[in-house]
């Protein structure tokens, strides 16, 4: 994985808007879904699937290919839409999206589609699978990383810490985790549900090496997986912290946009706040 | 009269001549082997490696032996991980905590993600014993067997164990092994067969009245049921319903034939075996149905004979149902 140039980073920023787009687009099409969480973690997708995985599109099953598990399968509209745009499917079946017989299944089926990795959704299960893997992988010599991403919300489940204490007691360095931490869950704001913090101290404790950063800046992201790759006792922690809704400001934030989706008006309204974005990014960046 | 083609031993109905060895022995040697015949195979444990006999593996192949702590969720969903990749895991517990605990992590790691993870679920049914009721799994067969995906089996004795295991290993699928604690006869040989899905007719009178399925612990008192009643002059018929899932569809024109089942099991009645059968049976060709297994209670400390006469899964119990059965059959109610 390269440093990223400003040119890159401008990619990966029009990329996401774009990733973004299909995100508001689809959502409305299927008439049902997350919204909040996929448009808080395009930035962090996009950062992945188009500069950090080792990977092949036209080859999903490449046997050293990074794995990226999804463990809060429910923000999985911004897998789809990212796994599109690099090429994995057509673009056109993000229309499909929760409807009967489509692949794209309203929480991610991995006998369904090829590049899925894991079936997800019932939340605190992700991080083991991933550690699973990563300790298949390492008894095999093999060479590539496992990501996994997870909700703060997550957090509260208890398999998580049972996984936590299992790849932390076998240094699985080749896993590297990363925390949405954006505050919300469906009954309102974590720390008030139950809280989570202090959520870095957590994982310390369980032997994990952890790194804060912003979510949605793209050098931030790629420099955390970079000083994650030299970490070679520990497994990884990446509280991303990140804006639910991000990219819209009307719905940013708002935990009530956590499991629903926009209306026709509500689309055409994002769409075109996305688009002036997108025209902000052309500008700033073109220098 | 024994079915000669699955060459059982010759003192099946003396049981004080039959070696007596849990199934869990079986599994554990079995499991051994399954690691000698494919790397793939790996085993993972959470803090119960003697009593699940995975510590026979782990001392032949420390390597490929791994450790989860009490953490049956994290057992079954870091298996999950291991398959995805394509290792073989063999998780081990008692049944009551996985696939007890770990159910959902079970049904959408495992089963819907289909990743061939083998649960195997010790200390199953009554006959764990002194420990009591919370360590007495009655319900696991059920759980397992509304799985899409899932094969389900229950060995009857250390010899079928070995051989399921064995075969669970090849077969590409998630699947749940059921296993039991104490010490049972060992009728079967290693000339006996074995093949998941299959029933087998292990015994069978001149003129057989009432069908005697059975899984587990079950089989032999049964076999023992069976031979007794025919000392009485009631002919039976005794099959081995080892595999549980995917059913054997193939044994119901023989059960409609004879036209009155018995079903028993070290079980819940509402889920198990006899339910597979009365599913069975009604779409095919309903017949009179005795449940033998345990009716809407809990287990309780005690030994093994003391539970199994308790709860009516003994010899006496079996014979007492083919009988009422029989009468069913014949207009009585």
């Amino acid at each position: 994985m390269n440093n990223l140039t400003p040119q890159k980073e401008k990619e990966l920023m029009l990329k996401a808007n774009d990733i973004r787009q299909s995100i508001v687009d689809m959502l409305e099409d299927a008439g049902s879904g997350h919204t909040a969480g996929p448009l808080g973690m395009t930035d962090i997708f996009t950062a992945f699937y188009f500069h950090i995985l080792n990977h092949d599109p036209k080859h999903p099953d490449w046997s050293e290919r990074d794995r990226l598990i999804l463990s809060n399968g429910h923000i999985v509209p911004v897998r789809y839409a990212t796994m599109a745009h690099a090429g994995y499917f057509p673009l056109e079946e993000l229309k499909t999206l929760r409807k009967f017989k489509s692949r794209l299944q309203g929480h991610p089926e991995r006998e369904k589609l090829p590049g899925l990795e894991t079936t997800s959704g019932p939340l605190g299960s992700g991080l083991s699978q991933a550690a699973g893997i990563a300790y298949a992988a390492r008894m095999d010599g093999k060479k590539f990383k496992v990501y996994c991403c997870m909700s703060d919300g997550e957090m509260q489940a208890g398999n998580i810490w049972e996984a936590a204490m299992f790849a932390g007691a076998n240094k699985l360095s080749n896993l590297i985790g990363v925390i949405d931490r954006n505050n919300i869950q469906i009954n309102g704001m974590t720390e008030n549900v139950m809280p989570v913090e202090p959520l870095a101290d957590k994982w310390r404790a369980f032997g994990w090496h952890v790194l804060e950063i912003d979510g949605h800046n793209m050098e931030a992201i790629v420099d955390a997986v970079s000083e994650a790759h030299a970490i070679f006792e520990k497994p990884v922690m990446i509280i991303a912290h990140t804006i639910p809704g991000k990219g819209i400001k009307e719905i940013e934030y708002d935990f009530e946009w956590h499991g629903k989706p926009p209306t026709k008006e509500e689309e055409q309204k994002f769409l075109k706040e996305l688009r002036t974005m997108r025209g902000q990014i052309e500008d700033s960046h073109s220098e | 009269m024994l079915n000669e083609n699955l060459k059982l031993n010759s003192n099946v109905f003396e049981p004080s001549k039959l070696e007596q060895i849990p199934t869990r022995d079986g599994f554990g040697h079995g499991l051994v082997d399954a690691g000698q015949a494919d790397q793939k195979v790996v085993a993972l444990c959470a803090d119960l490696a003697e009593s699940t006999r995975a510590h026979w593996f782990r001392e032949k192949f420390p390597e490929r032996y791994v450790e989860l702590g009490v953490a049956e969720q994290n057992l079954a969903t870091v298996a999950s991980g291991m398959a995805s990749y394509g290792k073989i895991p063999f998780i081990m517990s008692y049944a009551t905590f996985s696939p007890g605990r770990s159910n959902e992590q079970v049904r959408t790691t495992i089963a819907i993600n289909d990743v061939p993870v083998k649960i195997v679920g010790c200390h199953a049914g009554l006959s764990v014993g002194p420990d009591g009721a919370t360590h007495q799994a009655l319900e696991d067969i059920a759980l397992m067997r509304v799985l899409p995906n899932m094969t389900v089996i229950v060995p009857s004795d250390a010899e079928e164990a070995y051989k399921a295991t064995l075969a669970i290993a090849k077969s590409g699928k998630p699947a749940y092994i059921r296993l039991g604690r104490d010490k049972a006869p060992v009728f079967m040989t290693k000339e006996t067969p074995f093949e998941i899905g299959k029933a087998q007719i292990l015994y069978k009178s001149k003129n057989p009245q009432v069908v005697i399925v059975a899984c587990g612990a079950l089989v032999h008192n049964s076999l023992l049921a069976a031979h007794e009643l025919e000392k009485e002059g009631l002919g039976t018929a005794v099959v081995n319903m080892a595999t549980i899932k995917p059913f054997d569809k193939s044994i119901l024109p023989f059960i409609k034939e004879i036209g009155a089942l018995v079903s028993a099991e070290e079980h819940q009645v509402a889920g198990g075996l006899g339910s597979a059968f009365s599913e069975e049976m009604a779409k095919f060709f309903p017949v009179p149905q005795e449940f033998i297994g345990v009716h809407d209670r809990y287990g309780q400390t005690g030994n093994t004979k003391e539970l199994f006469a308790e709860y009516g899964l003994d010899t006496q119990h079996i014979k007492l149902a083919v009988k009422k059965v029989f009468k069913r059959k014949n207009g009585a109610r």
